[in-house]
């Protein structure tokens, strides 16, 4: 019970990162119909700025700051430079772009700092609280980093003008233009978003993965997951999805197919989500205009 | 014609000119070129979407060697059984992936990618897979006696199958089967209306094309010698969809194209670093993409045609450019 | 003094040009109505002036150019454009629609006032005003449209066809609201319509558009007493 108890809890921490990261896959699919399959390696090369900050000697809290401050601008340059030319382009120039962006992440990192692992420090004190044999400070304050950055986004969206202006462009760009409202910017900034909130998962999950640059790849999966169970265009299904997601990994690799093949767990969600519900749990669906 | 002949021709003398180790390296681009084919008659010509394929290449590849190692199959048979193999996985996959299109498919494909060396190492199937360490392959002497090296008979005979699976394809593709699965790539529910199953279409040209990866996947494996999980990670699987683009998406010469450059680029660009090859690809396919869409076969393409003034030959099936 | 003037444009979708030579004016405090059957390129001359598509020509609005511009530039200069099919940002609620109506103002307090003003026009939109906008039936949806161009306290109103689908009593209030917000704010409007009657009893200057080209031009009443307009529009 108690071994059950700390998976689901565990499973939970880890679904919060999953969480976080399916929320960017689905900013940015809401506002560009477009899966950003290189969500992961840009939240691997976030992280490894801030360990060169940390290492350089920055206090942890500063280069995590400086790290998302530098990820949100990166996004928005990726979006206006490399994503733009090719927003009316057809399905396979984009796929190609965004899988140009995974290959250059990931090989840039490895050249700057090669391939052997490296550890990442967590914020949060090594003791578990209370001494609790259930679920690690790390784990639990991951917890809490993912429900503040969560709220935060939602009361973004919901109570400011440049939410509000941002939801607008994502539902309806043609109308929004109508309004005064800068379509263009609005995608940038939601990229720029997306980027900040992958480094936020990266720096959370760094230290229990540690820092290599392959460590996102099997994240990104299990993000796509979350975000394909909770509907592709439901920030709050993307949430949800992702700690279904987190505790459905630890569980059933733990009781039922074992750890090896964890990977397949994913992919067995995502193909299963996408033949028999593709909207997800709470997606909306789609008719297709003659 | 001609041209092709003089290609053909220059193919068939090249491993007798080179050292073995190119002949190694013209190998697996004739390999690749198998592969990029399929690719292509998926991807390019029937708009699948596929970050995949690397996983057909794999069971392929594991068909081939699970065959000649513990059963004692002799190399020339696997190909054959590897790709009615692959056929049969990529039908099966390709039912269910009706439902999917664009970014859905591509992602259902990449997560199989992604997963699949897992698979590999699975323990419970290490007696077959041989685990991690994977399995180890003989290469086979030339037949009959003949005086020629293991490498330069390989070559030929890797030739030997891509000149019938390009002629099966180009066949294939000029026809109405090509026809039928372009117009479902441009214009779906109009060819359905017009009675083309888009169903089994789509299904078949994913069967097909995963076998002709597969059949490249077996001959592959005979080729480097030996399988193992690690060799078929996600990164081969974009390794393909670098080659389509860069050589040239719904073409055939792309194909050749395209296995060019995925086999020498990363060795000359290895030189760089460790991780310069990927950082390389990288900007090749955004400079193609934005600069050059129909790849570098379109690239040719153009510049025969203004060459030849307006007398160009066309392809029976022109390629929709990425541009459109 | 004219607030939009339009001098041989020539405007499509592709290389086909659907309008062709179309020149025309909206007067400062003015209402012009555009007529023409379906398929006479009435819409594709709105998305024209909001730069929604490929043009050629002259196009000024207060003595400025706008025909190289972006939609949302255009937008920001003071055009309010009601697109065919409402434009509704139908997953949003009825009072966040008139919120982003007014998103590239500064003026909080008059926002405020307008969102105000918009709830006594249609005091069916305030019942709503929680709801979301893609639950609103047709009117409501159209009241909300001219609702939320008019948050923008745009200096010309650009209506594509507002009476399409409603009940005359609600096509009724939208015109009388129109009126009054023409008269009383000075809000110059450009209004493409089938119906013929109504936006002659409206306008103060026609337009007939025939496959992509002006017909006929003038007052509101001399194209309502021309022989042929009667004809072919007014039923006579």
């Amino acid at each position: 019970m108690e071994a059950f108890l700390h998976q689901v809890l565990s499973g939970l921490a880890t679904g919060g990162i999953y969480a976080s990261l399916a929320l960017a896959l689905v900013m940015i699919y809401q506002s560009t119909n477009h899966i950003n399959f290189a969500q992961g390696e840009m939240a691997m090369f976030s992280t490894y700025l801030a360990w060169n900050m940390i290492n350089a000697g920055l206090p942890y809290w500063w280069a995590f700051l400086l790290t998302v401050t530098i990820s949100f601008a990166a996004g928005v340059v990726i979006e206006r430079v490399i994503i733009r030319p090719v927003e009316n382009a057809p399905v396979l120039s984009v796929i190609t772009v965004f899988i140009a962006l995974l290959v250059i992440f990931n090989s840039v990192a490895g050249w700057i700092y090669s391939y052997t692992i490296k550890t990442f420090p967590s914020p949060f004190p090594e003791q578990p609280l209370f001494g609790n044999r259930f679920i690690s400070s790390h784990e639990l304050g991951t917890i809490g980093v993912t429900l503040a950055v969560l709220v935060a986004l939602y009361a973004f969206f919901r109570f400011t003008p440049l939410g509000l202006a941002m939801r607008a462009a994502a539902q309806n760009a043609t109308s929004s233009r109508l309004v005064g409202i800068r379509v263009g910017w609005m995608l940038a900034l939601g990229w720029g978003l997306a980027a900040a909130v992958g480094a936020i998962a990266g720096m959370l999950i760094a230290p229990i993965v540690y820092l290599e640059p392959n460590m996102m790849s099997g994240v990104l999966l299990y993000a796509f997951a979350a975000a394909l169970v909770g509907g592709i265009d439901n920030p709050f299904g993307a949430v949800l999805g992702g700690f279904l997601v987190g505790v459905l990994e630890n569980v059933v690799g733990a009781y039922v197919v074992g750890t090896e093949l964890k990977l397949t767990v994913a992919l067995v969600l995502i193909v299963g989500v996408l033949l028999v519900k593709p909207t997800g749990l709470f997606g909306r669906v789609f008719v297709t205009r003659v | 014609m001609l041209g092709l002949l003089v290609l053909l021709a220059a193919a068939v003398a090249l491993p007798f000119v080179v050292s073995n180790y190119r002949v190694f390296q013209f190998n697996m681009v004739l390999v690749y070129a198998i592969v990029l084919l399929g690719l292509n008659m998926l991807t390019g010509y029937n708009g699948q979407i596929s970050l995949g394929h690397g996983a057909f290449y794999a069971i392929g590849a594991y068909a081939a060697a699970i065959l000649m190692d513990h059963f004692g199959w002799p190399y020339w048979a696997t190909p054959p059984v590897a790709g009615a193999l692959c056929f049969v996985f990529g039908f099966l996959f390709g039912l269910p992936a009706l439902r999917l299109s664009g970014h859905y498919l591509a992602l259902a494909t990449f997560a199989l990618a992604v997963a699949m060396p897992q698979i590999l190492k699975y323990k419970r199937i290490e007696q077959w897979t041989g685990g991690v360490q994977g399995i180890v392959i003989v290469k086979p002497d030339a037949p009959f006696g003949w005086k020629l090296t293991p490498d330069q008979w390989l070559y030929l005979f890797t030739l030997a199958i891509l000149v019938i699976m390009f002629v099966l394809g180009w066949n294939l593709l000029r026809g109405r089967v090509g026809r039928a699965i372009t117009a479902i790539r441009d214009h779906p529910m109009a060819a359905q209306a017009m009675g083309v199953n888009l169903a089994l279409y789509k299904s078949l040209t994913f069967g097909v094309s995963a076998l002709y990866t597969g059949v490249a996947g077996a001959l592959g494996a005979v080729v480097v010698q030996f399988v193992a999980p690690d060799s078929f990670t996600a990164g081969l699987s974009i390794n393909f969809l670098i080659g389509i683009v860069i050589g040239g998406v719904a073409s055939i010469s792309g194909a050749v194209y395209g296995a060019l450059f995925i086999q020498f680029v990363p060795n000359f660009a290895d030189q760089l670093s460790k991780a310069a090859p990927w950082a390389i690809y990288g900007i090749f396919l955004l400079a193609f993409v934005y600069l050059m869409p129909t790849g570098v076969a379109g690239f040719v393409r153009l510049a025969w045609r203004r060459m030849r003034g307006a007398k160009g030959r066309e392809e029976a099936i022109v390629p929709r450019g990425a541009d459109s | 003094m004219a607030l939009l003037e339009v001098e041989n444009l020539f405007a499509g979708y592709s290389a086909q040009n659907v309008l062709r030579e179309v020149s025309f004016s909206v007067q400062q405090g003015g209402i012009t109505a555009i007529l023409g059957a379906n398929g006479a390129g009435k819409t594709t001359l709105l998305r024209a002036v909001s730069g929604m598509l490929r043009r050629q020509g002259s196009i000024r609005f207060g003595g400025e150019p706008i025909d190289r511009i972006s939609t949302e530039s255009i937008a920001r200069l003071g055009v309010a454009h009601v697109p065919d099919g409402r434009g509704t940002f139908l997953d949003m609620t009825t009072e966040e629609n008139l919120r982003i109506g007014a998103y590239s103002r500064k003026d909080r307090q008059a926002v405020a006032e307008d969102m105000d003003r918009m709830f006594e026009y249609f005091p069916r939109l305030k019942e709503r005003r929680r709801q979301q906008a893609g639950t609103l039936s047709g009117g409501e949806q159209q009241m909300l449209a001219v609702s939320r161009a008019l948050m923008m306290r745009p200096r010309l109103l650009l209506l594509d066809e507002p009476s399409f689908g409603l009940a005359p009593l609600v096509v009724q209030d939208i015109f009388r609201i129109m009126r009054g917000i023409n008269a009383q704010q000075g809000v110059s409007v450009l209004l493409v319509e089938q119906n013929a009657g109504l936006a002659l009893e409206l306008a103060d200057r026609a337009y007939v558009l025939e496959t992509g080209q002006v017909v006929l031009s003038g007052t509101a009443a001399e194209v309502g007493s021309n022989e042929s307009v009667r004809r072919a529009y007014l039923g006579f």
